[in-house]
């Protein structure tokens, strides 16, 4: 039964270096620690080509030449451990959990699925990459040896059966303690280098009782897995479905646009991620954490709104909800962008958080004949730029409110495809859209319509027995009315504060272009007379 | 979609495909062999788009239906049965299950009015233009830190509804998907509308150009000039304002009723058929939403 290992070595940078990958062609070494007794927790090979190991205080670090220091980020480290959950599960869904660093899932049954296990160690290796981790992937007939190979050899391994004691034999003995939790560690190590042990072939070769009456059954067991002879049992975890990607800033962001870039390294990991799960996404959470206090310089213009900067921010959120599941990380980009541009967070940005909210992907399958209808990713990115220029209130489509209020709707989200299914229509209907002597529209439905107009038209009325008879008000709307209709008296809404009342008359005044017809209301609670409407 | 007759038919296309044959070649030797043949430079091709319902038969009749892909033009004055005509043809795409969008210049449309003809909402975008939101904008962009802007977003001279119209028209188009676009111009000074450059409206028409998207737009008066492919003025009178009805008015205000319009529609433009003769109409009736 095969067991597969995922390592990453140099774990704390590679949890920078998928926010920052630009960052993995140059000496990166990563601090930890309070200021004056930062030491180094992990360094790329660059910086080990530099001269910067592990362990270094940051004065030494400084000696050194051409190097990026960075701060241990424990966020991104969280991220950068349930990416490599995902990589794992989208392989096989019994995967066990060692630490953030290392996963070791079962591999049995998926060679009809994935190929030989050469072919599946590659494929591993590969959806790492994707989610911006370099791992080292082993492949053994048990999950400890597949751990002690991915931890010694770098890139892809597969451990033959009843070859593991030959393939591990080349390995250090410092191997086999990497990553446990031994008191007596280093009494041990040198032990076995008074012993004349550098090599896990040197250990696997002593004699087993020997080794017994001297290190007890700990040091048999250590032989075991040096020998590659040990079994157990997986016990499998079931990561949560949770997707956020987060960056701290060491210096706080002020533009917008520089921010795009992280912004899109985070979300073509969360899509990297979501799609290693077979998932996509229909809600996106932004969380900016602004600074505090910050001093900001209030412009002139500024002075005369009253606006002054808050001393304590609230981290700053917005939420993109979309209509349909998608997995377009550029998409989503634009979208955050377009919205970020209408809602600016208002002062310099310390740290991002993003999250999605993961939803089954959507399976369309549109016929030939069926009528037109936008892409939901276009469409999505063509509606902000829109609210961008008119305003979010001001598109969308409309629902009809239950109330005999004037204006008695509001704007809701345009979904083109909601409602009434497309595979429901029916071919009748389809053949409508094109004309033909016998199958034409019916205009059986057409009515007057009325052209609101918004805001209403004040004006003044004459009223002689009880009948408007003449209009003034703006240019082309007076004059004498040559025909009235009415009142049509409508009220409601007078148990609420925001009562109404009106009469309303159908006029036809002459103006200019000849003969408009308008709908006239006199506000009965107000006392004033509007022009709503002109019918047209 | 839209084809381009290459050889003389007698098919069913033959009314959108004319050929002037050469006639002195027939008294050549060989005339009589090449007399059916004809040069191409001699053909009349006509541009033969789909055609769409426009929701009235009598328009229908007219003009053959709104060509997709190309720009269709409905023009005239207040209380000309334009708006009527929109919502009819809205009604019709929206039957279809098509994807609509409204660009309402002068925020004028009416939702009950529009329910009332029959347009299905879930299928139609209705964006609003207007000054007003962009007054709000400048405030809160002002009120924004502008520190943390970008340059382009401080602009502080806020767009006009038209200018609106005309970015909104080019996202929307740019985006496909479809059937029909309405730029409803209808309440814009005549002047303004006038003051459209002539490049936006050929822009707006390569933009539906091979696309199955009808692109109508109401105006006081022709705007669009050559770029719009079927041009149609509206005219309307109520019965109720004949001379002898407004006697009859003598009677009570809330004994009337208006019952509707009368509207004649005139094609101005086709660039489908050759100009007719003489003046081609179609009379229609709307009945008002209270008459039920």
């Amino acid at each position: 039964m095969p067991y597969a290992c995922i390592f990453v070595p140099d774990f704390p940078v590679e949890a920078l270096l998928r926010t920052e990958p630009e960052l993995r062609s140059q000496a990166l070494a990563v601090l930890e620690g309070k200021t004056p007794l930062q030491k180094v927790c992990g360094v790329n090979n660059v910086a080990r080509r530099v001269g910067i190991t592990p362990g270094m205080s940051k004065v030494q670090v400084e000696a050194c030449s051409g190097y990026i220091l960075r701060a241990r980020s424990e966020l991104q480290e969280v991220a950068a451990h349930a990416a490599l959950l995902d990589c794992a599960q989208s392989v096989s869904p019994r995967v066990e959990d060692l630490g953030p660093d290392m996963v070791v899932l079962d591999l049995a049954g998926l060679r009809t699925l994935f190929g030989s296990p050469e072919q599946i160690a590659r494929r591993l290796e590969n959806l790492a990459a994707n989610l911006g981790l370099q791992a080292n992937v082993a492949v053994a007939g048990n999950p400890d040896t597949a751990m002690i190979a991915a931890r010694g050899f770098t890139g892809t391994t597969v451990v033959a059966d009843g070859e593991e004691a030959q393939s591990l034999g080349a390995l250090p003995i410092e191997v086999l303690f990497e990553g446990r939790e031994i008191p007596d560690a280093e009494t041990v190590m040198e032990t076995f280098h008074r012993w004349g042990i550098r090599y896990l072939h040197d250990f696997a070769a002593l004699h087993g009782v020997a080794l017994s009456e001297r290190m007890g059954q700990q040091g048999v067991y250590w032989q075991k897995l040096a020998r590659g002879e040990t079994s157990r049992t997986l016990v499998p975890v079931e990561p949560p479905l949770k997707f956020e990607e987060s960056v701290e800033l060491d210096y706080p962001l002020v533009l917008l646009e520089p921010m795009a870039f992280l912004l899109s390294h985070m979300l073509e990991q969360l899509c990297a991620r979501l799609e290693a799960r077979a998932l996509a996404t229909q809600e996106l959470r932004l969380e900016l954490q602004l600074e505090d206090g910050a001093h900001q310089e209030i412009p002139w213009e500024e002075i005369g709104t009253g606006y002054r900067p808050a001393k304590a921010r609230q981290p700053f959120q917005r939420i993109l909800r979309l209509p349909v599941p998608l997995l377009d990380a550029k998409t989503f980009l634009k979208l955050l962008q377009l919205d970020l541009k209408a809602h600016p967070p208002g002062a310099p940005i310390q740290k991002i958080r993003l999250a999605a909210e993961p939803a089954c992907p959507r399976a369309t399958q549109n016929g030939l004949f069926l009528p037109p209808s936008p892409e939901p990713e276009k469409l999505e990115l063509t509606l902000a730029r829109i609210a961008g220029i008119v305003g979010e209130d001001k598109v969308g489509s409309l629902e009809l409110l239950d109330t005999h209020r004037p204006e008695g709707f509001r704007m809701q989200r345009f979904v083109p495809g909601e409602g009434r299914g497309f595979s429901r229509i029916s071919t009748d209907e389809i053949k409508k859209s094109s004309v033909s002597p016998c199958l034409r529209g019916e205009s059986e439905n057409l009515v007057t319509a009325l052209r609101i107009f918004r805001p209403p038209k004040k004006v003044t009325v004459t009223i002689r027995d009880g009948r408007p008879v003449h209009l003034a008000g703006p240019k082309e709307m007076q004059g004498e009315i040559l025909w009235a209709a009415g009142p049509w008296r409508s009220s409601g809404d007078w148990w609420e504060q925001e009562g109404w009342s009106r009469d309303e008359w159908d006029i036809a005044v002459q103006c200019e272009s000849g003969i408009a017809l308008y709908r006239l209301v006199r506000d009965l609670l107000g006392g004033r007379w509007i022009l709503e409407g002109t019918y047209d | 979609m839209s084809s381009f007759p290459l050889f003389p038919d007698d098919g069913p296309t033959r009314p959108f495909f004319e050929t002037q044959p050469d006639v002195s070649r027939r008294n050549s030797p060989t005339g009589s062999a090449l007399a059916s043949v004809v040069p191409a430079s001699k053909l009349v091709a006509r541009f033969v788009p789909e055609m769409a319902s426009s929701g009235v038969n009598e328009i229908d009749d007219l003009t053959g239906g709104l060509p997709r892909g190309c720009l269709t033009e409905i023009c005239g004055t207040a209380s000309s049965g334009r708006t009527s005509l929109l919502l009819a043809v809205l009604a019709a795409a929206t039957r279809r299950q098509e994807a609509c969008a409204l660009v309402d210049v002068s925020d004028a449309f009416d939702p009950q009015s529009a329910a009332t003809a029959g347009v299905r909402f879930e299928k139609l975008l209705w964006i609003r233009c207007g000054a007003q939101e962009a007054k709000e904008d400048l405030s809160a962009r002002l009120k924004s830190s502008r520190l943390y802007a970008s340059s382009r977003d401080k602009k502080m001279f806020p767009e006009t509804p038209v200018e609106q119209a005309l970015r909104v028209t080019d996202l929307l188009l740019q985006s496909s998907g479809f059937g029909l676009v309405v730029i409803d111009l209808g309440d814009v000074p005549l002047k303004t509308a006038r003051r459209i450059p002539l490049t936006s409206w050929f822009r707006f028409q390569r933009a539906v150009e091979k696309t199955p998207t009808v692109l109508f737009v109401v105006t006081p008066a022709p705007c669009a000039q050559t770029c719009a492919t079927l041009v149609i003025k509206q005219s309307a009178f109520s019965s109720q304002l004949s001379a002898e009805s407004l006697d009859i008015t003598k009677q009570p205000a809330h004994s009337q009723l208006l019952d509707g319009l009368h509207i004649e529609s005139e094609l101005l433009r086709s660039r489908l058929e050759r100009k007719p003769a003489r003046s081609a109409t179609a009379a229609f009736a709307s009945k008002a939403v209270r008459t039920g």
